[in-house]
């Protein structure tokens, strides 16, 4: 008998366009994108690294709610995201926010589903996206039935989705992508393996060598990437997006990453469990860091352009945190207004009780 | 009119919705080719094609994601859980999810699934098959729990729940599958949601009952009768959200009440409706409302069904300790 088990480290190794010095290591995949779209991708970067900044601000002055840092994953995040269209549908698990803004929810309602508030949760017309998963792996099952949605309707669109590394060890996980490849749905399964899920290691997750392996399992493509370099994980996302559109079938997308700040804003302390060596070895690899070398070597890129965008994000953030505030406060009534097309007999009585309490 | 058995109704009902919108999509464990387990779907797939009638791999969580994803690209999902002791697995796709997405999307996105599955004692099946679960349903906020009795209902409230724009949890009583035949109608007809129906009218007592329990109770108010209690039988139906008023109304007239289910006491939707009734008529009640429950231990073992399960002598008693108060 042939031992199975150590091989697909092989089969699975860690694709990667630009090293840490932002150097292109893989000219054969260098994506074709414009000075335009490169400088584009950059300033989604630095956006929402500053936006983790001040939400984390905000979080610590009690002006936002729940909140998952991101400040590190944002080659892994912007990048898959950059590689899909307006019409592709987004299913987030909790900390991928930054995907859901740059597919077009107004960030005062992103800081609204952070404060828990209904209209968070409102996607404007043409936003094709649901409501950040709090249960993990859900959105895996559910990316499977979005995925053959549009299969069935011969539509040219991907349904998109983001777990972590410890989400991988869910029964979800495993259904979504197994349904996906047996139905040759049009779905990409992206695992953000920021190596912890809260405290518990990765290795503590599995035996696996790599989370892409995992692919192996439901019979689809797996690929493993380098989360920290934008340029691989956009390229990976973009080809996994032909071959899903071309009736190829899904992807599982294992992106190598690191979240710099605690797992959620709720008391979680990393210095319990993670060492100063390996926060500096992984803050060496920072995303922004090596892509900002590579622009400006191509000089296309300066410190006034950063500059520029940092200061239009805190303009921004600021005037949504003023949209948020503005927003009415939530009534029971509008709750029980949402739950059914039709009220049952309950909520109808439920209804005008509340109403009552809400007219005094 | 033809001579249908409630699998009949159901398959009928299905067929009709198929036609009837091009968005309804069965699918399910052996719900295609094989035409279902109890032939609930049989020749479908034939008529409609496999992109509408559709197997899937064997996983609940699986086929509970497939819908909410379905749902939100515009079709109508109608997906099948073999037998509903299996819920478990997909416990979180349908009260955790779908029953709530409508609110957590702020009245954006609604699930316009119909999940049917089979349940309920008498025929020896095997572990996990028979378990009456419809009150971990009933007590989930957006969720819609659908229990007809007999063909007619069946096909009239399947019709209902297709049509329904939110969650419908549609379960089917093995036992009531091919137990008798009714009248139903050829063509398209609705039955409301939510509304129980007076089966019975009676003096004496109301009889309050769902599911394979409704049959039970006709015959225990048959037999009452001959002793010369007036029993009035109430079919819920529906038994989430619970139609109060017609419950309050037949028990206000009646001044006693006696609620009948086959889940075990701590289960089931039999104590809310106590609560509900003990709220509204109190003043008109001649002797507390009483229950009709299976035991509180797991279902029965197949060959112990038949002590275990309530039936309708369980119920002439319980209405009798009702009249002697």
């Amino acid at each position: 008998m042939k031992r199975t088990n150590e091989k697909y480290a092989e089969q699975f190794p860690t694709f990667q366009i630009l090293n840490e010095e932002g150097e292109v290591v893989n000219e054969e995949k260098m994506p074709k994108l414009s000075d335009d779209e490169l400088k584009d991708l950059m300033t989604r970067m630095v956006y929402t690294r500053i936006l983790d900044q001040r939400s984390i601000a905000l979080n610590r002055q009690g002006r936002l709610g729940f909140y998952a840092p991101t400040a590190g994953q944002e080659a892994s995040q912007l990048g898959s995201h950059f590689a899909l269209e307006k019409d592709d549908y987004l299913l987030p698990g909790y900390r991928d926010v930054p995907q859901l803004i740059w597919h077009g929810l107004p960030l005062y309602k992103a800081f609204l589903w952070s404060r828990g508030h209904f209209v968070g949760g409102q996607m404007p017309e043409g936003v094709h996206a649901m409501v950040p998963q709090i249960i993990i792996g859900a959105q895996y099952v559910q990316t499977a039935g979005v995925a053959l949605g549009m299969k069935k309707r011969g539509e040219k669109r991907v349904a998109v989705t983001y777990t972590g590394d410890g989400g991988t060890s869910q029964g979800d996980f495993y259904e979504g992508m197994n349904f996906a490849g047996a139905f040759d749905a049009p779905a990409i399964f992206i695992a953000q393996n920021n190596r912890f899920a809260i405290s518990t290691p990765v290795e503590k997750q599995t035996k696996a060598e790599t989370l892409a392996q995992k692919a192996v399992a439901a019979g689809i493509e797996g690929i493993q990437v380098d989360g920290m370099d934008v340029l691989a994980v956009y390229v990976a996302t973009k080809e996994a997006r032909e071959r899903a559109i071309n009736g190829e079938g899904p992807t599982l997308i294992e992106t190598l990453t690191y979240r710099y700040g605690p797992h959620t804003m709720a008391g979680d302390d990393p210095t319990r469990y993670r060492t100063k060596d390996l926060d500096s070895e992984w803050e060496q690899k920072d995303p922004l860091v090596r892509f900002r070398k590579f622009l400006e070597d191509k000089g296309v890129w300066s410190e006034e352009e950063e500059n520029e965008v940092i200061e239009r994000a805190k303009e921004e953030i600021k005037a949504a945190i003023k949209e948020a505030d503005g927003i009415p406060k939530q009534k029971v009534t509008e709750l029980i207004g949402n739950m059914y097309e039709t009220l049952p007999q309950n909520l109808q009585e439920q209804m005008e009780e509340y109403k009552a309490k809400e007219s005094k | 009119m033809a001579q249908m058995t409630m699998i009949q109704a159901i398959t009928d009902a299905l067929r009709v919705e198929l036609k009837n919108d091009e968005n309804v999509l069965l699918f399910g464990e052996d719900v295609g080719k094989n035409g279902g387990v109890f032939r609930a779907t049989e020749g479908l797939q034939d008529e409609f094609g496999e992109d509408r009638v559709f197997d899937t791999p064997l996983a609940e969580s699986g086929i509970g994601g497939l819908a909410i994803g379905l749902a939100t690209q515009g079709f109508r999902p109608v997906p099948e859980i073999q037998f509903f002791g299996f819920v478990f697995e997909v416990m979180d796709s349908i009260s955790g999810q779908m029953a709530r997405m409508r609110y957590r999307s702020g009245n954006t996105v609604n699930m316009p699934i119909t999940l049917r599955s089979p349940f309920g004692g008498g025929v020896h099946t095997p572990e996990m098959h028979a378990d009456s679960l419809e009150g971990l349903m009933a007590q989930q906020p957006g969720l819609k729990v659908v229990i007809p009795s007999n063909p007619y209902d069946a096909k009239g409230l399947l019709i209902s729940a297709i049509r329904d724009n939110d969650p419908v949890i549609y379960l089917e009583h093995m036992k009531l599958y091919r137990s008798f035949r009714d009248e139903v109608p050829e063509e398209e007809y609705t039955v409301e949601l939510g509304k129980a129906n007076v089966k019975r009218e009676g003096t004496d007592v109301t009889l309050i009952a769902y599911g394979a329990m409704v049959q039970a109770s006709m015959k225990a108010a048959e037999e009452l009768e001959k002793n010369g209690v007036s029993a009035e039988v109430l079919d819920l139906r529906t038994i989430a959200p619970l139609d109060v008023e017609t419950i309050v109304e037949s028990v206000k007239k009646t001044g006693r009440a006696v609620v009948v289910q086959e889940a075990q006491r701590v289960a089931g939707i039999a104590s809310q409706i106590v609560a509900e009734i003990q709220e509204r008529a109190i003043l008109h009640l001649e002797a507390p409302v009483l229950r009709v429950t299976a035991p509180d231990t797991v279902f029965s073992f197949p060959q112990a069904e038949e002590a275990w399960l309530p039936n309708h002598q369980d119920i002439v008693n319980k209405v009798n300790e009702a009249i002697n108060y």
